[in-house]
């Protein structure tokens, strides 16, 4: 078990691209760490430097203190699984298992091997199938195999690659849960690559959000949900995603396309430097039906407003509304950009609401909505800025699930002993 | 399929059996007949003979055709062997690396395969008398490596090309050095491809006749094709295709027996299972 740090690190193409650019991170010992992103940020590349199947530009990376920019991957002593499992097809399941322990020559006697690799397959419940050929096993079941590849010797680290992209939805759930699992009996620090952000928000102590090879945010999943740095983190955690309305600031009122919202206590004073063009960031949980809300303490920490729902979907536990509105040409390109960078084409002009899943309200009719203005981010449409976060909220939200990993681990230990 | 599509099938393969399989039935023929039966004209031997195998093997021919057969087999294998592993390191190499000149070399080996073996010959000729290399092993098998070595070495960069490179990163991280990564995952996956090449290369290298013919002079190093032009009849004024049918066979053989031998090498989709799908 190691830290890994990683110290500027910079990957630069031959034509000069950087895919990796200026990355600083840390990874404490036994911590599982999540890089995020959408397609191309350079997640998957981050990784390999690490592992050494790609060379570092510059900077450093460091695994438990010491340098190994120059080593070879077979000297980093990490393991990693890779996206399509790269299983050895012409080995039977167990020698698939056995393959990193019978390449360390002479350090594991057969019987230890033997030991090691039963003791892997039970862990990951392949015993039934050691004799097998990877070739005829399920897509759940090569997943596994390469996970006891990973663990059958005692590496440094994990590093996965987006291990549950080829496998179905709920595979990838009941996978997600067991991989989670397994971190945490082993404690064994863990860098994990997705570009799904269920699985970032699930699986991580922490998460390091990327977008174009430059790191936007590395925080709890509860931070980077609660407390974004920008737009693009805002945009990129969360599903549905957080909406953003541009609004344009007349003193204490926000003017937007779906009515006047008063700023909120939170963001006084912090609009100053700003513009008077802003983005607003509210996420669909934050709104709800104004009948719901009215004469409970709740209505006095937002506002109301009338808007007509194009159309509503019921998903059984909850339900959304949505408003179109009015884009604003002068954040339209901005905002354009934006979805870009999310892997979309362009941002729509609608609002996202959850409503109550009991809620009548039915597409086409006008009604009353209430938002949580305690809850809106004010972001600066130039920068991206978030220019309402409150940093010390968000590090405490860190810091308790640092220590709720730390006791977690704990009881683990203690359960084992 | 359906079965109007597999009766449209089994038509075609058919007609291309017999297209293709009559004039090796024909020769098979010819080599039974006896000499008078290969005048008649008749498809059929009126009476099966050994005769033309017998003078092959122990008759008058028998000094001809052995040591051509010695020669041709020997010529091919280490042409062959040599073939492979150069196209081997060579196609692993455009495979997987990134270096300057790397279209220059594919580029360069199709332009030698495209060049037509006669108008190389006379010129061999000449050299191979100056440096010694004229009507020897050697000097057969430097010109087969230029027919086999360019298709080798395009076949096996593209089966190469197919292997999925995660396998041999996962061995690296795994702790394989490069080489270990090579020989234990890279080897054993692209060994269909290998036997593939090997077959071609070895019909290439057993099949050539212009440089057989073009280089030698004696049976030091005359292979069979070469040979059987100068098998002769028993009289000047007799035909010697019973003999040359005979000895046509009979280097068929080899060729039969490879692939039959080999056909579930060449076949097998060792790389099933890798990876997703």
């Amino acid at each position: 078990m190691a830290s890994i740090t990683m110290n500027n690190l910079v990957k630069k193409y031959d034509d000069g691209f950087p895919a990796v650019n200026d990355v600083s991170i840390d990874v404490a010992d036994g911590e599982f760490l999540i890089l995020v992103g959408p397609s191309g940020c350079g997640k998957s590349t981050l990784l390999r430097m690490v592992v050494g199947l790609e060379d570092i530009t510059s900077g450093d990376l460091l695994i438990d203190g010491e340098r190994v920019n120059e080593k070879e991957p077979r000297q980093r002593n990490l393991s990693m699984v890779f996206q399509n499992y790269a299983l050895y097809p012409f080995l039977t399941v167990y020698e698939n298992i056995a393959f990193p322990l019978r390449l360390a020559k002479g350090k594991f006697s057969e019987k230890e091997i033997d030991e090691k690799v039963r003791h892997a397959s039970e862990l990951l419940d392949l015993d039934d199938h050691l004799e097998r050929k990877p070739g005829n096993l399920s897509g759940g079941q090569r997943q596994r195999v390469a996970m006891g590849r990973a663990i059958v010797r005692d590496a440094e680290a994990f590093l996965f690659d987006e291990p549950l992209s080829n496998l179905d939805a709920k595979l990838r759930g009941q996978m997600r849960t067991e991989i989670a699992q397994l971190q945490r009996r082993l404690g064994i620090t863990s860098l994990y690559v997705t570009h799904d952000q269920t699985e970032a928000m699930t699986l991580g102590d922490r998460v390091a959000v990327l977008k174009k090879g430059r790191l936007q945010q590395i925080a709890s999943p509860r931070e980077l949900y609660e407390q974004p740095v920008n737009l693009f983190v805002a945009g990129f955690i969360g599903a549905p995603s957080m909406n953003f309305l541009p609004a344009r600031r007349d003193g204490d009122i926000f003017h937007t396309p779906i009515g006047d919202i008063p700023v909120p206590e939170h963001a006084k004073g912090k609009l100053d430097q700003a513009g008077e063009l802003l983005v607003l960031g509210i996420r669909p949980e934050h709104f709800a039906d104004a009948k719901d809300v009215q004469d409970t303490p709740w209505a006095a920490r937002g506002t109301t407003f009338e808007a007509e729902l194009t159309h509503t979907e019921w998903l059984g536990n909850q339900q959304y509304g949505y408003v179109r509105y009015e884009q604003d040409q002068d954040v339209k390109a901005k905002l354009d950009e934006l979805a870009k960078d999310l892997d979309a084409d362009e941002m729509p002009a609608q609002v996202v609401v959850e409503l109550d899943a009991a809620s009548r309200i039915r597409g086409g009719s006008t009604t009353s909505l209430w938002v949580n203005t305690q809850k809106m981010h004010v972001f600066d449409p130039e920068s991206g800025t978030n220019l309402t976060r409150d940093e010390e909220a968000g590090a405490e939200l860190t810091r308790e699930a640092n220590e709720e990993r730390k006791a977690e681990i704990k009881r683990l230990h203690d359960q084992n002993l | 399929m359906t079965t109007k599509q597999k009766l449209g099938w089994a038509i075609a393969i058919v007609i291309v059996m017999i297209w293709s399989l009559f004039p090796v039935f024909s020769i098979l023929m010819n080599s039974f007949k006896s000499n008078a039966d290969l005048q008649s004209g008749g498809f059929l031997p009126s009476a099966f003979t050994w005769a033309n195998y017998e003078m092959i093997f122990t008759g008058s021919a028998r000094d001809l055709f052995l040591p051509a057969l010695r020669n041709s087999i020997g010529i091919s294998v280490i042409a062959t062997a040599l073939a492979v592993v150069l196209a081997t390191l060579c196609a692993y190499a455009i495979a997987r690396l990134d270096f300057r000149g790397k279209r220059i070399i594919l580029v360069t080996a199709l332009a030698v395969s495209m060049f037509p073996v006669v108008s190389i010959v006379t010129p061999l000729f000449n050299v191979w008398r100056q440096i010694g290399l004229y009507d020897t092993w050697l000097g057969l098998i430097l010109p087969y490596l230029s027919l086999t070595l360019p298709i080798s070495i395009w076949t096996l960069a593209a089966f190469f090309q197919q292997i999925p490179w995660d396998l041999e990163r996962a061995a690296q991280v795994d702790g394989a050095t490069s080489f270990q990564a090579f020989r234990k995952v890279i080897v054993p996956l692209a060994a269909p491809g290998v036997f593939t090449t090997a077959i071609i290369a070895f019909f290439i290298a057993w099949n050539d006749f212009v440089f057989g013919i073009g280089l030698t002079s004696t049976d030091a190093a005359r292979p069979v094709p070469a040979a059987l032009a100068f098998f002769t009849g028993a009289s000047m004024f007799e035909d010697p295709a019973g003999a040359i049918s005979a000895a046509a066979i009979v280097v068929t053989i080899p060729v039969i027996i490879l692939v039959l031998a080999f056909q579930r090498q060449i076949v097998a989709g060792l790389t099933q299972g890798a990876v997703k799908g």
